[in-house]
This record gives structure tokens, sequence and C-alpha cells, in this order.
């Protein structure tokens, strides 16, 4: 069919109108469902982290609730000093709203993870189990290959033995790098030391495989086939449990625990 | 049902299934099958992508300038995908997680420009809506039994319920690591072919060598 410029013009004009239309309520209408599943899937990732919920368990979203509440305490860290922030309402704080925010957050150092802003506060998770504190949760982030990587650390109370590790956000290779989401892979992390005995960053991923945790309690097998994503972990460790990051914090609970 | 209707729904599953026969669509064939369930959910998205994508291309077919067309396919075709991901977010949030990159490609599954192409631009929009959910069953039947294999004898499972107990978790079954691999896709899809063919031989095309290109009057065509 021949049709002049103008009709052809009118009339990709108005298939792009029309599709975008249906797009937008698209996402406009399914948003809060959306959002309701993002975050019950980031508290499912802390329940797991902590060892709250078995690989593989399904729950629903008022189980992952009620166990959230029942065992987990938010707490807001002043990432400077390490101290508790009681001032403001840890339900209330968005750690990727705070990082962009220049009145939450300061410019860090070049840094490997290529982490741009470090908030003023952080969000962390207190584990208790039967009253005892169990574990504490602390977010990182940081770039792989692709994409930014959200994921979240467990720490013992000793603040040196790794509970556990998971990825919540990540855009990796499917099957490479995305294998930060593999059950298989984090549970390698458990029982490994994120510090040596003088408190320095001594974890890192291997590039291979690595040895049982207590022959070889620093090093994580590397993911195969994801060299830079696996380097891309071990830089984000660095980053967030050292100074920059929650180093003062980790640092007042260990003297705590020792004292 | 009339007798056209039926031929245009059943045809595409058995002889002349997109994957088998016309061998298209395979890329997300080989990646979303270790489990049933995300085959599943996958197959659910294709049939919802090619129906809907052949009933608007056919809807407005006759209005479509024929130079711009294949552009305007597109920008409908994932238009639709991108719908189809936001409700696969909002209700069945895990497994599209794990389906990942996925649904962004049913875009670029040749099964829905095809179908959009060579059969919607042509028929009016109630047939081109079977045409698509045929060929999305099509799809969504191979994509089922690739699956069906791959997690029975890859870990044991159908839909997550264990039916054969691992070694590893105090059963008897030692689980053969391959079908979790996308190389297993390959050969089960290669094995449904040769089964769909030697029941219908018709399906087999002739002998084909390149030299054939050269002699002359060839009307042949690469596949």
């Amino acid at each position: 069919m021949q049709h002049n410029t103008a009709y052809i013009i009118g009339f990709s004009t108005l298939v792009c109108v029309v599709c975008a239309l249906f797009v937008s309520i698209a996402e406009v209408s399914l948003r809060p469902l959306r959002e309701r599943n993002i975050r019950m899937d980031r508290q499912k990732n802390v329940l797991a982290v902590a060892g709250l919920m078995q690989p593989g368990e399904a729950l629903d979203g008022d189980e992952i609730e009620r166990r959230f509440e029942g065992f987990i305490r938010p707490v807001l860290i002043d990432l400077a000093s390490g101290e508790e922030n009681t001032t403001m309402d840890p339900t209330q704080f968005d750690q990727r709203a705070a990082s962009r925010d220049p009145s939450r957050s300061s410019k860090a150092p070049p840094n490997p993870s290529k982490v741009l802003r470090v908030p003023y506060q952080a969000l962390i998770y207190e584990v208790a189990k039967d009253g005892e504190l169990d574990s504490i949760i602390i977010p990182i982030q940081g770039y792989g290959l692709w994409s930014v990587l959200y994921g979240y650390l467990a720490l013992a109370p000793d603040i040196r033995t790794i509970r556990g590790i998971t990825y919540y956000d990540q855009k990796e290779t499917a099957g490479l790098g995305g294998e930060v989401e593999n059950p298989n892979w984090k549970a390698k992390w458990v029982g490994r030391k994120a510090f040596d005995e003088r408190g320095r960053v001594k974890i890192t991923v291997a590039k291979g495989p690595a040895g049982p945790p207590e022959t070889d309690p620093y090093r994580v097998d590397g993911l195969s086939g994801a060299t830079i994503t696996s380097r891309g972990v071990t830089n984000m460790l660095q980053f967030w449990l050292g100074k920059q990051g929650f180093g003062p914090y980790l640092t007042r609970l260990r003297s705590e625990a020792g004292a | 049902m009339a007798s056209k209707q039926r031929e245009v729904l059943l045809d595409p599953l058995i002889n002349n299934n997109p994957i088998a026969l016309q061998v298209l669509g395979l890329c997300s064939a080989l990646a979303v099958t270790t489990k049933m369930s995300t085959a599943f959910v996958m197959s659910v998205a294709v049939v919802a992508v090619t129906a809907l994508s052949n009933t608007a291309i056919s809807l407005i077919r006759n209005l479509v300038p024929s130079n711009i067309r294949i552009i305007v396919q597109l920008t409908i075709i994932a238009s639709l995908v991108i719908i189809t991901d936001q409700v696969l977010q909002a209700f069945v949030y895990d497994i599209s997680k794990q389906l990942t990159v996925f649904v962004g490609l049913i875009i670029t599954n040749c099964i829905i420009m095809g179908r959009a192409e060579a059969f919607a631009m042509q028929n009016p929009p109630g047939l081109s809506f079977i045409d698509g959910l045929g060929n999305g069953l099509g799809y969504g039947l191979v994509l089922m039994a690739v699956a069906f294999m791959r997690e029975l004898f890859g870990s044991g499972k159908l839909f997550g319920v264990t039916i054969m107990p691992l070694v590893t978790e105090g059963g008897w079954y030692q689980p053969n690591g391959l079908m979790l691999l996308a190389p297993a896709a390959f050969f089960l899809i290669g094995l449904f072919i040769w089964v769909v063919r030697s029941w219908k031989p018709e399906q087999v095309e002739e002998d084909f060598h390149v030299g054939a290109l050269l002699e002359p009057g060839h009307q042949g065509n690469l596949r």
C-alpha cells in the first residue's frame, strides 16, 4: 500500500501514543503490587541470611512479616561514629534514596566497588533468638560486571564469623555472575571469617575452589566464568566492612563483645 | 468450531510446530526449561503475547503503511512484552525473578514476529487470535515437554514436588547433572524433532546440499 509521508508520520505517532498509553496504565496500576513484592522479597532475603528460613521453604506474605517482626530489630546506624541513631525512624529509612540525597550522604572516595555516595546513616538488622543476639545483618552493594549487586551479609556476635550472604537485586549474566543467587554457592560462605584476629578485613572470593572453612577461613569458591562478578563481591565486602562503611560500628561491637 | 479455525489452532501443535518444524524461539527454550514452573509461566507469557499481538496487528493490517510495517509490529510486540513483564512482577514475583531477562527477550522471539508478518497481516482478527494462541501453545508444548524431562531427571522433581528422592537428600536417585545445563535442552529438542518427523515423514526437508544453489533454475531457500 502506498501512502504519503504525512500519513506515515501521523500513523506511527498514533501507534506510539496508544502503545505508550497501555504501558503507562500497566506500570501505574500494578506499581503497588510490585512494590509490595519487592519489599517481601527483601524481607525474605533478610530471613534467609539470618537462618530464620530454610532454603527452598515457601512462605506467604503474612508469615514473612510475622517472623520478621518476631526476630528482627531494624537499627539505624550513624556510619561515621558507629553509634545507633535513635532520632530517626528505621522503618521509614530508604538507603538508596538517602544515598542519592546530597544532604543525607557524602561523596565516597574512589573505590573499586564504584560506590559513588555513602549515606550518613545505614539500616542494619539485629537478629535475636531466645533473647540472645544471634547475628547482625548489614546491607552491601557494589558493582559487578554489568550491574550494581545489592545484598546482605550476616555476621555472628563475635563480628568475625560469617553467618550468611545473599543477593536480592542484581543483573549479572544469568548462569554465570547471576549464580551469586545460587543457594549452593551462598552456603559456602557460612562459617568463614570476614576479619582476621586483629580486625582487618580478610575475606576474598578466590579464583577457583577454596578449602573448607576450618582450614581456609578467609577464601570462598570463585564463581566459574564470572571472574569480574567474583572480584566485585570481594571489593564490596572490603568496602562495606572497611572504615568508609560499617568499620566503626563493627569495631565498637567487637570491643563491646570482648569487654 | 469451524474446521478452518480448528486447523489454525491445532496445526501449530504438531504438524507445523514453531520449534520442531519452523525451528524458531530456541534461545528461551534452552534457558527457562530447567524447571516446569518457570517453563509454564514462560509458555503462558508467550501465548498471551502471540495471541494479543496477532490480534492487534490484524486489526490495523489494512491501515499500516507497508514500508513501516515491521517497526509498527515491533512497537506493538514490545509494548505487550513490557506489560506482560509488569503483570508477572506483580503476581508471580519469584518466578519472574527466575525468568530474569528472558521475559524481556520475548520481544526477540522469532515466533511472534514470524506469525505477525506471515499470518496476522493477511487474516482477520479472530482467526489471527486463534493462530497466535495455537503457535504460543505449540511453543509451550515443546517447552513443557523439555522441562518435564529436565526437571525429572535433573532434580528428581516435577513442579518442585519430589518424585524421585535424591541421593544427596537420603533417597536413591543419582541426578543427571547434564539435564540442568543448557545443552540438555538441545539434545531433547533434537530428539523431539526426530520423533515428530519419524511419525510424520512429510516434515522431513528434502536433501539439501549447498551446490544446489549454483545449479541453474534453483528456487530453493537456505534455512
